[in-house]
């Protein structure tokens, strides 16, 4: 079982590509005359930075694949803004994303199998992007820069994969076509959602190395969705934790899996199997359910299942607390200056 | 690295392979080209009017007419031929202007979101609920008399139905990852809509084809029969009208009503039967199951435990 | 190939496999399922012995063959799956040739399952009592009173309360949901519980809180437990031994920390090469190039050479023999 080189895991400091600022997304719940909104998101605000990987981790609910597609523009906002290039785009382009932001901001979605179209041949996915956006034109042209972008993504032979269906692939080499989708339009921002959990483990690392490899060769700024801590913690630079919507916790991820300070993270890290820490881990204790997130009550969401929950945790929602140079977190225990 | 042989064979064809390959697809389109053929040929099969008195009229069938005479003395046989054109030709018609209708209005109702979706919507359940024979009866009192306006009635009265199947179909297909890649990748709504959602619903195009042209074609025989349509035309509606209004049947005049109503009953059939075989095609979970290899069913039912089969090799 | 019977052996033989009188016997378990291209091999010969108290995981990815093992124990597979050869034993009785009754019985009292994503298998216009009280009534003669008691005190026992006892589903979150299912597998006290990925399907904090109580709940009632799951590492600290299942085989059975330590056969190690660490140094992983093998016309010789980097010229013409290279550790490799 040889390890190779260790990663180089500099704290990258490229340019800011994409950012969000209080980004919040309600849905209403119930029907048409309800006045109940879900608080799916709330207050997101990050940055995508060239040749990075950030990293947004939680569980079911807690409202990553929501930002993801917010970043998108598959849903309108609620409230807030996506800065693109130094302008707000939500307000230049409201009703619909232009073809220029499309350009730049692509995705990769969880499901392989139904992120393609199943009447579809892999050439006609990868060529679509190609034709939209006027990358190439007449059918030569279409069909070289096709195979040079199965190549890239190691589909190989490319003549035979291009006039395939996707379900005479396998799920890991689906996911390779839905990076070579995303890659036609040449982004310089990849929202990746969850694209290893839903693949056999032993085809994930070969994914991920790709879209490592992406990145260094192209860099590539990316948003990795996931709720796999292990995973954050290989592939991303900085480490965001969300939780009801909210985002808890951020720092880099090495920092963030050896110094959780939010009892939230520290809850997760005790959670995630590792089976590589010699030690037997002292599990800490996890009570109740997740708030409800419709018309959630005032305070910090976690409250309730918190260890150390404070009186002023119910009432008030915290400030983001700094705990270290680029490690902040949203919880009451280290906002008070005592 | 490529571990798979060879590709297995591509999907679309697939579908309609094993189509072909049940009997009941085969028998139903084997009658539907049958009396294709025979409304496309009626000229040829039948020549001249087949509205002219031939004979002498209510006369039983013999070698001189297969089908006797009607009560005029028109030739029986080529009323049939002639009937089956006019029928044939307003059902598929219509069949297929319904199904355009409900596929353009049931795909953007499921698609779109907000007030436009919302006011199709009421549209078709509007439509939905008016009695279609009363708006029939309407119509034909204001509309000239003639195949196309009852094609324009029967399709204004059939197309709500497909329009809410394929608007649930669309709204769930909506949802799915490749339309939003699709989205991502910066297609246009109309193209997704038509290029890559409709593509997936073929087989529910195609059973409302189906449904549509049986609709058409038995709402047509009954509004002739009603006399709304055109009683001078001649259609299986038209001979079944003429043959009530002339008494058929207590005068023992068989040959002037069954032929009809058979081949009527008979299209009826072929298209039922192949929209069965249809539904099984494209619903898995109807296909029978595979592997009988073994006669396995036979000593295993659902509630039976795995049973042990150390024979096979 | 003598065993080398340490001191450890004798008191922990269950962290060894070595049993007197094991519970669950599988002797060279072969099924079979028939499409249109020919006979799948889901299972190949599988054999394995588990006894009482064990808590065992079975790893490996999807079309390994782990969740058809655990349907054909409890013979639940239909057409056109079948058994097409080797023996199943428990408590000495022959599953494969128990009729009805004798596998009602056998069913729910001696080994029961939760299948996989069980959770969404629930009914969910029957109440929860309802389908505890069904599976009761079924497999023993309890009255209903009795069975409508024996619910209760399960929901108590998983942590629910029987204040949902009345509840539908719908109104339980999908942790409580695997948690009523837990409950239906124990609810006749069964010797053995096989787990089909119980704990896929829910997050990682619910899927630590379910099986610290399996734990609990298994160091309470003595019952073994077979694991099933895609996720070789959560097996490691949980299982007392871990067997690796590739392409309807066992290719690895050895004690967790041994496997862990020293996982012998490339797939393992492959496998192994596709976790990433939560702490430590952060190394680059590979996992395993390549694609399952096609169950229909299976690989000749080593089921995995297609994709070993460490194939050499015998493993693609023969098999790979099962054999135990030290105590309570099997292999099927040329290389070991």
């Amino acid at each position: 079982m040889d390890s190779d080189m260790n990663l180089k895991r500099t704290p990258e400091t490229g340019e800011i590509l994409l950012e969000t600022r209080h980004l919040a997304k309600y849905f209403r719940a119930g029907g048409i005359t309800s006045r109940k909104y879900l608080h799916a998101v709330e207050d997101v605000s990050l940055s995508v930075r060239r040749g990075h990987v950030l990293a947004l981790v939680g569980e079911s609910g807690s409202g990553k694949t929501t930002t993801a597609r917010l970043i998108a523009r598959l849903m309108p906002a609620t409230r807030g803004e996506i800065l693109f290039e130094g302008q707000n785009v939500l307000k230049t382009e409201p009703r619909q994303a232009s073809l220029a932001y499309r350009a730049h901001v692509q995705m990769i979605f969880q499901d392989p199998f139904s992120s393609l179209n199943p009447t579809q041949t892999v050439g006609h996915h990868l060529a679509r992007p190609l034709v939209i956006h006027k990358k190439a034109g007449g059918r030569q042209e279409i069909q070289d820069q096709v195979f040079e972008l199965l190549a890239t993504v190691g589909l190989v032979p490319v003549e035979e994969i291009a006039d395939q269906y996707p379900h005479q692939l396998s799920g890991g080499q689906r996911q390779r076509v839905a990076i070579a989708r995303a890659l036609a339009v040449d982004p310089e921002i990849i929202l990746a959602d969850e694209p290893i959990s839903m693949l056999d483990v032993s085809i994930r690392m070969g994914v991920l190395n790709l879209i490592e490899r992406l990145r260094e060769e192209r860099g590539i700024g990316y948003l990795y969705i996931t709720h796999d801590l292990a995973s954050a913690r290989y592939i991303g630079n900085e480490i965001i934790v969300m939780y009801a919507g909210h985002m808890v916790e951020g720092a880099e991820s090495q920092e963030l899996v050896q110094n959780p300070a939010h009892p939230y993270t520290r809850l997760l890290l005790s959670a995630v199997p590792d089976p590589h820490s010699g030690i037997v881990r002292k599990r800490l204790e996890a009570r109740g359910e997740v708030v409800s997130l419709i018309d959630p009550p005032p305070g910090c969401l976690f409250a309730d299942r918190c260890p150390r929950v404070m009186d002023v945790c119910r009432l008030t929602t915290p400030e983001k607390a700094s705990i270290d140079a680029s490690h902040w977190a949203r919880c009451h225990l280290y906002n008070t200056p005592a | 690295m490529l571990t798979q042989d060879k590709p297995l064979r591509v999907k679309r064809t697939l579908w309609i392979s094993r189509l072909l390959r049940d009997w009941r697809a085969d028998l139903g389109i084997g009658i539907i080209l049958f009396f294709i053929i025979l409304a496309l040929l009626s000229p040829v099969l039948a020549p001249g009017n087949p509205n002219y008195f031939v004979d002498e009229g209510n006369l039983p069938p013999s070698a001189k007419h297969i089908l006797g005479t009607m009560s005029l003395g028109q030739e029986g046989y080529a009323q049939l031929i002639w009937g089956a054109r006019m029928s044939l030709g307003i059902g598929f018609t219509t069949g297929l202007v319904i199904t355009f209708l409900s596929v353009a209005i049931g795909m953007i109702t499921g698609y779109a979101r907000g007030l436009l979706s919302d006011v199709l919507s009421v549209l078709t359940n509007v439509f939905l609920v008016i009695p279609g024979l009363c708006l029939a009866i309407v119509m034909a009192a204001y509309l000239p008399s003639g195949p196309l306006s009852i094609i324009v009635v029967l399709s204004i009265s059939g197309w709500p139905w497909g329009a809410r199947v394929l608007r649930a179909q669309t709204l769930s297909l909506r949802e799915k990852d490749f339309v939003a890649a699709a989205l991502v990748s910066g297609e246009s709504h109309l193209h997704i809509i038509f290029f890559d959602i409709l593509p997936n619903m073929i087989s529910l195009v195609v059973a409302n084809v189906i449904g549509s042209t049986m609709y058409a074609i038995g709402a047509e025989v009954g509004l002739e029969f009603l006399g709304l349509g055109n009683i001078s035309s001649v259609s299986w509606g038209s001979i079944l009208y003429w043959a009530r209004a002339t008494s058929a049947l207590p005068r023992g005049a068989w040959w002037q009503f069954l032929p009809a109503g058979l081949c009527v009953a008979l299209i009826g059939f072929a298209l039922t039967l192949t929209n069965f075989a249809l539904d099984e095609v494209s619903n898995p979970r109807l296909r029978k199951e595979m592997g009988s290899k073994h006669g396995l069913r036979s000593i295993a039912g659902p509630g039976q435990p795995t049973p042990v089969v150390r024979s096979i090799q | 190939m003598g065993l080398d019977l340490s001191p450890d052996l004798d008191n922990q033989p269950q962290l060894f496999g070595a049993f007197n009188n094991p519970l669950l016997r599988l002797k060279g378990l072969c099924v079979e399922y028939s499409t249109p291209r020919g006979p799948v091999h889901a299972v190949d010969g599988v054999t394995i012995d588990i006894g009482s108290g064990e808590f065992i995981g079975l790893a490996g990815e999807s079309g390994c063959g782990k969740s058809t093992i655990a349907q054909a124990i409890l013979r639940v597979l239909h057409p056109p799956a079948v058994i097409t050869g080797g023996e199943i034993w428990f408590e000495n009785q022959d599953v494969l040739s128990m009729d009805l009754t004798e596998l009602e019985r056998f069913r729910w009292q001696g080994i029961s399952l939760v299948f996989q994503s069980a959770m969404n298998a629930l009914n969910p216009v029957m109440r929860i009592r309802d389908q505890i009280t069904d599976v009761i009534e079924v497999h023993s003669k309890l009255s209903r009173a009795d069975a409508i008691q024996r619910a209760s005190e399960l929901l108590d026992l998983v942590g629910i309360g029987q204040k949902r006892l009345m509840d539908y589903p719908h109104q339980l979150s999908g942790g409580m949901r695997q948690r009523v299912v837990i409950a239906i597998a124990l609810a006749l006290n069964p010797k053995m519980i096989i787990m089909d990925e119980p704990t896929t399907a829910v997050d990682v904090v619910v899927q630590q809180q379910i099986i610290q109580e399996t734990q609990d709940l298994k160091e309470r009632f003595g019952f073994s437990v077979m694991f099933i799951t895609h996720d070789l590492s959560l097996l490691v600290e949980i299982s007392d031994r871990i067997g690796i299942m590739y392409a309807g085989e066992i290719v690895e059975l050895a004690p967790s920390r041994s496997l862990f330590t020293y996982p012998l056969h490339p797939y393992t190690q492959g496998l192994m090469s596709s976790f990433p660490a939560l702490t430590g140094a952060r190394e680059r992983l590979t996992g395993i190039p390549g694609t399952p093998p096609d169950l229909v016309f299976p690989p000749p010789g080593c089921r995995f050479h297609l994709r070993c980097s460490l194939v050499q010229p015998r493993c693609k013409v023969s098999k790979p023999a099962y054999e135990q290279v030290s105590p309570g550790h099997f292999v099927a490799c040329h290389l070991v």
